[in-house]
């Protein structure tokens, strides 16, 4: 009886485990099954094409492939240097009863559901924006703002973490030869977890360029490649949100799981990059 | 300037930047939270606990429907991702190894699930489950959720088996326990608080996904608990008020934000204090 539930328990949990494998083939698999029709009629072509017109059943992915980028790059170049402000004031400058509530604070902001960052990027962000730049508050400069705020909490979490694995014994040392609060930060701790930094830079990039509710308020929703960064635009997600219970033709059904296919690519892609080639070492230094 | 003046004001310098970073970035999400309180409040009352949702300017209107079908599908999904979860982490951690090959391709291809953008999830179910039914539903709301939550609840399943020192299962073992045992009642009940902790984080996380609802369990202006029908969630409500042209349901759908945001951050306080409380006790 024992020798039973043993491996009834053992073959059980065995096949839990290979479950996740599954779904992730599965993933591949049944995206891209639904966008081969499209697969067969736009080509590599739909990557670069900038024509989006389901009336007459031509769809080019660039627009939204664009809008995603450009958004997520706008991010990136906001969010970066702030969440790293925050991470060095977090592990280095701040007494240890600030920084434990301080960073208890953005751990908690990173669990607030995305949209409310887009609600409050609609109602209060875009009417401001909009007296600073004109236009109509919306488009892609909006977005990455919205993007920008909604990481910059889980981006300083991950880097202080890596920038704790700097061991004491390190910073003292620097210290003791009386380097001055830079000097141990850019000899000694940066360094010493670059490699970690930079992976929590590009797995905060995988999560803003796959973001959909963060944006969808504030993209305007326009299907172009804008002349500026204060027009309607869209991205993919935006796309993906805004026009999947719409598509009434199997083309446009299909170009959808085209889009959907190429942001699983690229999020996989990001990801991978970012656990593999960067994020190894924290984490075995953390087991 | 001396040398030494010069590297005195670079690091002040620097601290100053770093100080004015974490300002703009602390201020900005202060900011949100206040808007979020501030609206959530004004609309909130016992109207929106009692009442369905309702068409615009109506005073009989409130989130009813949209909280009792964001409970099913959070329950739901946990239904099924708990178990699969807790249990495909305890084969990594019990018997995948930490280096054993499977184990650790699962752990691999978790870590990159948790990060996979929640919309694409969405369009997947909706080809797997949707389309084959003809219809939006609850079930496929629920399969997108848990989808969501497996890898998060067997990566830290894995994580705090691996806590649970070795000598209390060879103590175990060594008193004649069979495997399963040894790991339900000696492993679990070693690392339980560490196992809540993750599955309160994971609800916690898939209770603000509104992607993957948008076109799975899509959304109903009715009181609805039949999974087979499409079912309103807090979460797509949210979504389609704040895009609509009323000024109260505009409202609502801020109440609806402080309601979720709440339960989000509540479960999120309830976890960090089981996990202090247990490295209190060591």
């Amino acid at each position: 009886m024992d020798k039973f539930l043993d491996s009834l328990f053992l073959n059980t949990s065995r096949i839990f485990a290979i479950t996740v494998l599954v779904v992730l083939v599965a993933l591949f698999i049944v995206l891209f099954k639904e966008a081969k029709p499209a697969i067969d009629a736009f080509g590599l072509q739909f990557l670069t094409n900038t024509r989006w017109a389901p009336n007459m059943d031509i769809f080019g992915g660039y627009p939204a492939i664009y809008g995603s980028i450009v958004s997520t790059a706008i991010a990136m170049l906001i969010a970066t240097p702030i969440a790293i402000g925050i991470a060095i004031f977090l592990s280095e400058l701040a007494s240890p009863l600030v920084a434990a509530i301080v960073g208890m604070a953005v751990e908690l902001l990173a669990a607030i559901p995305s949209i409310i960052y887009g609600m409050w990027g609609l109602f209060y962000l875009a009417p401001i924006l909009k007296d600073i730049w004109g236009g109509s508050g919306l488009g892609l400069a909006t977005a990455g703002v919205v993007l920008s705020i909604m990481i910059i909490p889980f981006m300083a979490a991950i880097t202080r973490d890596a920038m704790k694995t700097t061991p004491d014994i390190l910073k003292e040392s620097a210290y003791g030869m009386g380097a001055t609060r830079w000097e141990v930060l850019k000899d000694v701790v940066i360094p010493y977890v670059k490699s970690g930094i930079i992976g929590s830079i590009i797995l905060a990039l995988g999560r803003a360029i796959g973001e959909t509710m963060a944006v969808t308020f504030v993209m305007g929703n326009a299907h172009k490649v804008p002349h500026s960064l204060f027009e309607a635009a869209t991205s993919i997600p935006v796309t993906l949100a805004n026009e999947f219970t719409e598509a009434d033709t199997d083309l446009y059904y299909s170009s959808l799981f085209y889009l959907a296919l190429i942001l699983l690519v690229i999020s996989f892609t990001v990801i991978a990059i970012a656990k593999f080639l960067f994020l190894k070492r924290v984490q075995e230094k953390k087991i | 300037m001396t040398r030494q003046d010069r590297r005195v004001l670079t690091d002040k310098i620097i601290t100053a930047l770093s100080f004015i970073a974490s300002f703009i970035g602390i201020a900005a999400l202060f900011w949100i939270l206040g808007v979020l309180f501030y609206k959530g409040f004004t609309a909130l009352n016992l109207h929106t606990f009692i009442y369905d949702m309702a068409p615009p300017g109506r005073a009989e209107s409130g989130l009813r429907n949209a909280l009792v079908g964001q409970l099913i599908l959070v329950a739901g999904a946990s239904l099924i991702g708990v178990p699969v979860g807790v249990l495909a982490g305890t084969y990594l951690s019990e018997y995948g190894g930490r280096n054993g090959k499977l184990a650790k391709l699962v752990r691999d291809i978790s870590d990159i699930m948790m990060s996979t953008p929640s919309i694409v999830i969405g369009a997947f179910v909706y080809a797997i489950v949707v389309a084959p039914m003809g219809h939006f539903s609850g079930w496929a709301g629920i399969i997108a959720l848990a989808i969501m939550m497996i890898p998060i609840v067997l990566r830290t399943t894995d994580d705090m088996l691996q806590l649970v020192p070795g000598s209390l299962r060879e103590a175990a073992v060594a008193l004649g326990a069979p495997k399963y045992k040894m790991i339900i009642q000696v492993v679990y009940r070693g690392a339980k608080s560490g196992l809540v902790t993750g599955i309160l984080l994971s609800i916690a996380r898939i209770a603000g996904e509104t992607a993957p609802l948008l076109f799975t369990s899509f959304s109903n202006n009715f009181f609805s608990t039949d999974l087979n029908k499409p079912i309103a969630s807090l979460t797509v409500t949210m979504f389609n008020y704040a895009t609509s042209p009323y000024e109260d349901w505009i409202d609502m759908g801020w109440s609806a934000a402080l309601i979720l945001a709440l339960f989000v951050l509540g479960a999120n306080i309830t976890a960090r204090f089981l996990i202090r409380k247990k490295k209190g006790e060591k």
